[in-house]
């Protein structure tokens, strides 16, 4: 990135020592790199609890690489064996229920900690100029690590796994004109089986180091725009500031510690909380289970799917939901960041939640009988917020007084 | 649209793929209760450990009644050390069951004794033959039938004593069908499988039905989450470890902390 003749302060005053260390610096300063990005890195001094999630979703990544590295060196992707191959994984391969445990809590608790990170994102205003390449890289992650749920919820071939797959690729197939090509470049043939899994296999593992590369680059815009925080004001003055270590290295740690708890009571005492039990049948293209559904994680798209009387029109909701996330720095023009500061916004932001929530019931009813009523309404005030309520309330909101500088900002949440 | 409620008008639908070759193909006609009465279990809860000599009697219940119909093909024979069998206990075991060979020079299917890293024979070659021979419904393979089944232990053990021999007054008679409380539709084509003093213990708890459905609804939990005596132990060891950490971190990070709200965090040099 940065080449040795062009070193800044940083770099001069960072020990250099001669020996390996030195030679290497001279040629690849990645100590002075280090120091600069993760050391000395100025962070707003007022963080609350909610900024440890990227964090954790750095710590929750590793662990699904690790664990997942070891779980495909045991499993098969064949429509006969892949199911009996995770059993063995659970049951006879050494220590599996534990790598197979930490995989799935992993997964579980990976999509609920992008939800809370997405959703300081969205209370604080952390979309707004300069941050929008950091929003949409974040948006990118989140279709990323969506798809890659999806695939490795298909791995196990249980009755879940294949009657959800047979759900979605026929949704897949409502798309007018293209649709059946690209149902079939999804399944690969004219039926769930082999080719299906093998492809999903390989696209499970592919796009989870995808991933890793798409972080990269979103860690990589946050540390040249710098973190947003709870005020939404930026530092001004170095006594808005604190170094990154030891002041939030301290602060992830406990963060992360507590994170480590519910994954370990969720992976070692409550499991069933994260299980489908129907996914521990053998798929059977014969026996449709008595109730398809999701995943906890896509319950609120899966309301949305449901809730429109058309099935393309229930595919563009779902979709439409995640896509005006992607225009939410154009469609929120208020110079003001931080709900905080916001009359209307902040209790609009509480309601949009709470749609969030009621769509992901719907979704579990499948949208029968009233819960068809709640479906549409949580549809309807959920895009109505980034379209309605946002760009109206740019405009006449009275934001509340900002603080002049971090520093003396008051309180935490 | 998609439409996939169909069938949830069934009370017991989550149940119903568990069931589905137990029940009969007649049409349910009494609501059948959805929540079986809760028994106290050794292993229930987030810390509860398998009872190892229940587990033993049940294996005992599953391997002279349950296996002549059912299959638990996930699991082998050197998974049963995890009810506390010995290595020696297992190869006999195992050794005295015949399992599918190679095919021998002419093409001929053989047949050799078990070895521990095989997994339990199914009763039948195949489920198409299973359903052939048992009245067009296959017995379910047991390895994750107390998972799938919702209520798993409660229901296994409350469907093994709920018989009713002859079937009370007014319920439906259908020939080669059994009533159960708690069988889809009250009907199923399994007969009673426990009886008093079907079996015997090795341990001398006398063997009554009951003390049967206990010790094999604990058995077949087992089978369905083999692991989970250590899973609840190491569990508690994580915890405790995390407990630890978790002090020393806020110690540290009120330390740290202190600092920097007293003097001006970008002179500190570290």
């Amino acid at each position: 990135m940065k080449q040795p003749e062009l070193r800044d302060e940083a770099s001069t005053d960072a020990a250099s020592p001669g020996g390996p260390a030195g030679w290497i610096e001279h040629r690849l300063p990645v100590f002075s790199a280090f120091r600069k990005e993760y050391v000395v890195f100025p962070m707003p001094r007022n963080l609350n609890w909610l900024w440890n999630f990227g964090a954790i979703l750095v710590v929750v990544l590793l662990l699904m690489l690790a664990t997942g590295t070891f779980l495909a060196m045991n499993y098969t992707p064949t429509s006969a064996e892949a199911f009996f191959s995770v059993e063995a994984i659970d049951r006879q391969l050494s220590g599996g229920w534990l790598l197979r445990g930490m995989h799935m809590t992993g997964a579980n608790l990976f999509l609920a900690a992008l939800y809370i990170h997405l959703f300081r994102g969205l209370y604080y205003g952390s979309y707004k100029a300069p941050r929008e390449i950091l929003w949409l890289s974040g948006l990118v992650l989140l279709v990323m690590v969506m798809a890659t749920a999806f695939a490795g919820y298909i791995l196990p071939w249980g009755q879940m796994s294949y009657w959800g797959a047979d759900v979605i690729t026929k949704a897949v197939g409502a798309v007018p004109v293209i649709g059946g090509t690209l149902e079939h470049v999804l399944t690969g043939s004219d039926h769930l089986g082999d080719i299906f899994l093998h492809r999903f296999f390989v696209l499970h593992f592919l796009m989870a180091f995808l991933v890793v590369a798409v972080v990269g680059l979103h860690v990589a815009c946050v540390h040249v725009t710098k973190s947003n925080n709870p005020v939404g004001v930026e530092p001004k003055t170095p006594k808005d500031t604190l170094p990154f270590h030891p002041y939030y290295t301290s602060k992830d740690l406990i963060g992360l510690i507590v994170f480590a708890m519910v994954f370990s009571a969720l992976l070692f005492f409550w499991p069933g909380l994260l299980t489908e039990p129907d996914n521990y049948a053998p798929a059977d293209p014969l026996h449709t289970p008595a109730n398809i559904e999701p995943e906890w994680y896509f319950l609120p798209f899966y309301g949305l799917l449901q809730s429109v009387p058309s099935k393309f029109g229930g595919l563009l909701a779902a979709a439409g939901s995640l896509l005006v996330l992607f225009g939410l720095p154009w469609l929120d023009r208020s110079p003001v960041r931080s709900a905080r500061f916001r009359p209307i916004c902040r209790p609009a932001l509480l309601g949009l939640v709470i749609s969030f929530v009621l769509l992901a019931l719907v979704g579990k009813h499948h949208a029968t009988g009233a819960w068809m009523l709640v479906g549409r309404l949580s549809a309807l005030y959920y895009f109505g917020y980034f379209l309605v309520i946002l760009p109206l309330a740019s405009r006449f909101e009275k934001p509340r007084p900002l603080p002049t500088s971090l520093a003396s900002a008051k309180g935490d949440a | 649209m998609v439409r996939l409620s169909r069938a949830r008008t069934a009370a017991f639908s989550a149940a119903l793929l568990a069931s589905l070759p137990l029940v009969a193909h007649a049409a349910p006609t009494a609501p059948t209760p959805s929540v079986p009465p809760h028994q106290k279990w050794s292993f229930d809860g987030p810390l509860g450990q398998f009872d190892q000599k229940s587990l033993q009697r049940g294996f005992v219940v599953f391997n002279e009644i349950c296996s002549s119909c059912h299959g638990m093909r996930s699991v082998t024979y050197n998974d049963l050390s995890g009810i506390g069998l010995s290595p020696q206990a297992i190869r006999d075991f195992a050794h005295a069951k015949q399992v599918p060979g190679p095919l021998d020079a002419a093409g001929h299917p053989t047949m050799r004794p078990g070895l521990p890293d095989d997994h339990l024979r199914s009763p039948f070659p195949s489920e198409a033959a299973a359903a052939a021979m048992m009245g067009g419904v296959a017995p379910p393979d047991q390895s994750r039938l107390a998972a799938i089944q919702p209520h798993g232990a409660d229901w296994l053990y409350a469907f093994l004593t709920g018989y009713h021999m002859p079937p009370p007054p007014g319920a439906p008679v259908v020939p080669g069908k059994f009533y159960n409380d708690w069988a889809d539709g009250h009907l199923v084509g399994m007969p009673p499988p426990l009886m008093d003093d079907a079996v015997e213990f090795p341990d001398g708890t006398p063997a009554t039905a009951k003390q049967q459905a206990r010790d094999v609804t604990t058995f077949l939990v087992w089978a369905s989450d083999p692991h989970r005596n250590d899973r609840h132990r190491t569990g508690l060891y994580v915890f405790a470890y995390l407990s630890g950490l978790l002090v020393l971190a806020i110690a540290w990070k009120r330390k740290i902390w202190k600092r920097g709200t007293t003097q001006n965090a970008q002179d500190t040099d570290d």
